[in-house]
């Protein structure tokens, strides 16, 4: 294909792709805590993140490129969005939109840290990002309280069943 | 050897990562004593704990110019000094974030600040490790016990960010009622989400 011809159609593919842009859920903690408890073989990478913390902004791309290449495998990415619940309509959709973000988008709506965070994970101070990788099957959990590079993300992962 | 190039581009980039400075010590908790410092205030005179005789304790908080955590907290903190600092406990604010991954905490944009309390630049961010602050704004009680300032509260300001008027508790108020009481702080340790601080890169 001559360049300028795949520079249209990656640039027709870029547009396309907002229309299949999904509406965030807001959900409360006792949510989450059910649906990451759950006894399955699937290794969860949950990256808790806001559209206005620029290091999380920065690292959403490797984890929606992780989830790409983890497709066919029991990999499962869940990107918790920290923002208030009051802007999911004016800041969170969107940015998931403009952003064509395919992983599957949550937004927490707790006010207060203190009530859940600690049943969450008792080391986590309460900076973001933060990320969780999980298997409930092997009973592995690794957290990072920290912007992760891409190949930290793909090594971190790697310790897991896939 | 064409296929150990990805293996060594990943080997190259973790090696390259791991230089980026992080916290290596956990910090301070409750009722550790905490080391004084010398930071440069915004009107360009240092500043200790030991400067300020009458002080019985501090309220330090680690917080920036561009955090939106840190701006909603903004008038709370100034609040704070407003209450607590006639009662012997001043705020004193400290910046640690490296201007150069946040270009809004740069000491002039720092210097658009007109606090009635002290607001330093921690640029060398060695203050932040000690404490052990990980985010904005990360608050820390401290009482004097003689010379020394002892740690007496560490966390959030309250339980709401977004809304001051939906707060339910106010985490450093009651700590401070039972710190003025000469007491323990009941709720002495609290979390909040926040910006992470922006640590330089090496």
């Amino acid at each position: 294909m001559h360049p300028s011809k795949l520079f249209l159609l990656s640039v027709s593919l870029f547009f396309s792709i907002p229309a299949f842009a999904q509406q965030v859920a807001v959900i409360r903690f006792p949510e989450l805590q059910k649906r990451l408890a759950q006894p399955t073989d699937t290794t969860y990478v949950v990256n808790f993140w806001a559209t206005w913390c620029a290091p999380c902004v920065k690292e959403l791309p490797y984890f929606e490129q992780l989830r790409a290449a983890n497709a066919n495998k029991k990999v499962k990415v869940l990107l918790v969005s920290m923002d208030y619940a009051s802007q999911v309509d004016k800041k969170v959709n969107p940015f998931v939109k403009q952003r064509g973000l395919k992983s599957e988008v949550l937004l927490l709506n707790e006010p207060d840290p203190n009530s859940w965070m600690d049943k969450f994970d008792a080391k986590w101070s309460g900076a973001l990002p933060f990320t969780l990788i999980v298997n409930n099957k092997t009973k592995q959990r690794t957290t990072f309280e920290q912007e992760l590079s891409q190949a930290e993300l793909t090594a971190a992962l790697q310790k897991f069943p896939q | 050897m064409k296929k150990l190039l990805p293996y060594f581009t990943l080997c190259f980039a973790l090696l390259l990562s791991s230089f980026i400075a992080r916290p290596t010590t956990d910090g301070y908790k409750v009722g550790d004593k905490a080391t004084d410092f010398k930071l440069k205030n915004i009107d360009g005179k240092m500043v200790s704990l030991a400067d300020n005789k009458a002080a019985k304790g501090y309220i330090v908080v680690f917080t920036c110019n561009t955090c939106p955590f840190a701006k909603a907290y903004e008038s709370r903190i100034v609040d704070l000094n407003t209450k607590y600092a006639s009662k012997g406990y001043p705020v004193v604010a400290i910046n640690p974030n490296d201007p150069a991954v946040s270009p809004g905490d740069s000491y002039t944009d720092m210097q658009k600040k007109k606090y009635a309390f002290p607001y330093l630049v921690d640029e060398s961010q060695q203050v932040a490790k000690t404490y052990g602050a990980t985010r904005t704004p990360h608050l820390y009680v401290l009482t004097r016990q003689g010379n020394d300032f002892v740690v007496s509260y560490i966390g959030a300001i309250d339980d709401n960010s977004e809304d001051a008027t939906l707060v339910k508790t106010k985490y450093v108020e009651n700590a401070m009622t039972e710190i003025l009481a000469g007491k323990p702080a009941i709720t002495n340790s609290t979390k909040a989400i926040g910006c992470t601080i922006k640590w330089k890169r090496a």
